[in-house]
């Protein structure tokens, strides 16, 4: 019987509001796929746009980051900047042949466990639509 | 034309407003104008201007911070020039702009291939064939009549995002996968400045060495996304490259996007911040889940 394809996420979380959500969630004992990594980062704005390059890169599937809503960063401007460079990264490797599908972006405050529950969801759907990933990947990362 | 720079550049030098002149001079292949230096008056007869003055002289400006320079600059170079200067590079006060009005230059090795030896108009490089701004935007003086402006044109662009995305990625790895690392197009970027470039980084690496086509991609999608919002079109990367790849493709996808989605140019005016450097709380932002 062929198994189910499981997609490798990576979930890029801010401290301050996504991170605190997924807590939430967790606390609340909302059910969502396991399959997001989450890699908690200070602000959306640390996410070096290089980062989801290179997730691809290693042969992780499928990448999301999510942070404040905006107007609501804990450093007043940082998702802000993030917003413009994601919109431009996503554009690029859109362009060069990597699936829509694989990456994501959202907005989760500390209080939207379900918002957190249901995007966890919808982005692992989402990958798992997309398949394993086949393009830009080093195949030697594969293996593991 | 070529006339009017040299008397320009006779002048700037003799009465000592500027150190350096930074033109063209006819090159040692056919159909090649090369970089000059110019540092004595006697020297100004080497100064020419023709359709085969590619290079963007901008590039040059960096090594000679501190400096008054004269430089030679067409459309593209000026919008370099006032790129550097907005992202601080530059000291608007360090250099003389030379302004030359360009009607395009012409592509040589296309030339070359089909044994033409005069140009026409069928040769000029895309990007001049659709360059908004043949005259330049900032300069001290002009050398020439003012040049209108073409009509942009990002066909090349939008027939791709056309394509499926496997058809993309297709045409992506089958032109990328010629690349050799040479860095050739970095070297040649006016905008490629910093002092150690992501590619040669090991504390993190980001990219292996070696032409593994997934590190081709990285670097090319690298290199691409560093000039976003910075890129002036004069695509003198792709005509420094020996593998002749279509790396303005990359470039003008997000040239089109920062136009369209932030409304923004850049190298266009001095007041304005790098479209990355700034933002709008009423961004677009409809590829938010």
């Amino acid at each position: 019987m062929e198994k189910e394809f499981d997609p490798k996420i990576v979930a890029f979380l801010c401290n301050w509001c996504s991170y605190a959500g997924a807590d939430l969630a967790g606390v609340s004992r909302l059910q969502y796929p396991p399959n997001p990594e989450v890699i908690r980062v200070p602000c959306s704005g640390r996410v070096n746009p290089f980062y989801i390059l290179r997730a691809i890169y290693e042969g992780i599937d499928g990448v999301w980051v999510s942070g404040c809503h905006p107007g609501d960063c804990h450093y007043q401007t940082g998702n802000y900047y993030a917003r413009r460079r994601f919109y431009l990264i996503k554009n690029l490797l859109e362009f060069a042949g990597i699936d829509r599908e694989r990456l994501n972006f959202s907005w989760v405050s500390a209080s939207e466990a379900g918002k957190f529950a249901e995007t966890a969801k919808k982005v692992t759907e989402r990958v798992k639509k997309a398949g394993p990933i086949d393009k830009l990947v080093k195949e030697r990362y594969l293996n593991d | 034309m070529t006339e009017k720079i040299r008397e320009i550049a006779r002048r700037l030098l003799e009465n000592g407003e500027v150190e350096l002149v930074i033109g063209f001079e006819k090159g040692t292949i056919p159909l090649k104008s090369r970089p000059v230096f110019i540092e004595k008056p006697e020297e100004v007869e080497k100064l020419i201007w023709d359709g085969f003055c590619e290079n963007n002289l901008a590039t040059y400006l960096r090594r000679y911070r501190g400096r008054k320079v004269g430089i030679v600059a067409k459309g593209c170079d000026s919008r370099a020039i006032v790129n550097l200067i907005v992202e601080g590079q530059l000291n608007r006060e360090d250099v003389y702009i030379i302004g030359v009005p360009c009607t395009g230059m012409y592509d040589r090795r296309k030339m070359i291939r089909d044994g033409k030896e005069e140009p026409s108009e069928d040769y000029l490089f895309l990007n001049c064939k659709t360059c908004p701004y043949p005259t330049p935007v900032l300069y001290d003086e002009l050398a020439g009549e003012e040049v209108s402006p073409r009509d942009r044109d990002y066909s090349d662009v939008e027939t791709i995002e056309k394509m499926s995305s496997d058809e993309r990625w297709e045409w992506f790895q089958r032109e990328f996968s010629r690349c050799i690392r040479c860095y050739a197009c970095r070297e040649a970027c006016p905008m490629c400045f910093c002092e150690f470039c992501f590619v040669d980084e090991n504390r993190p690496e980001w990219v292996e060495g070696g032409i593994h086509p997934s590190d081709l991609g990285f670097w090319n999608l690298g290199r691409a996304f560093h000039l976003a919002g910075r890129c002036v079109e004069c695509g003198a990367c792709e005509r420094a490259c020996p593998m002749e790849l279509p790396l303005m493709v990359l470039n003008r996808k997000m040239v089109k996007d920062v136009k369209e989605i932030f409304d923004y140019e850049a190298g266009v005016s001095l007041d304005e911040k790098p479209v990355l450097g700034t933002f709008n709380p009423e961004d677009r932002e409809d590829f938010i889940l």
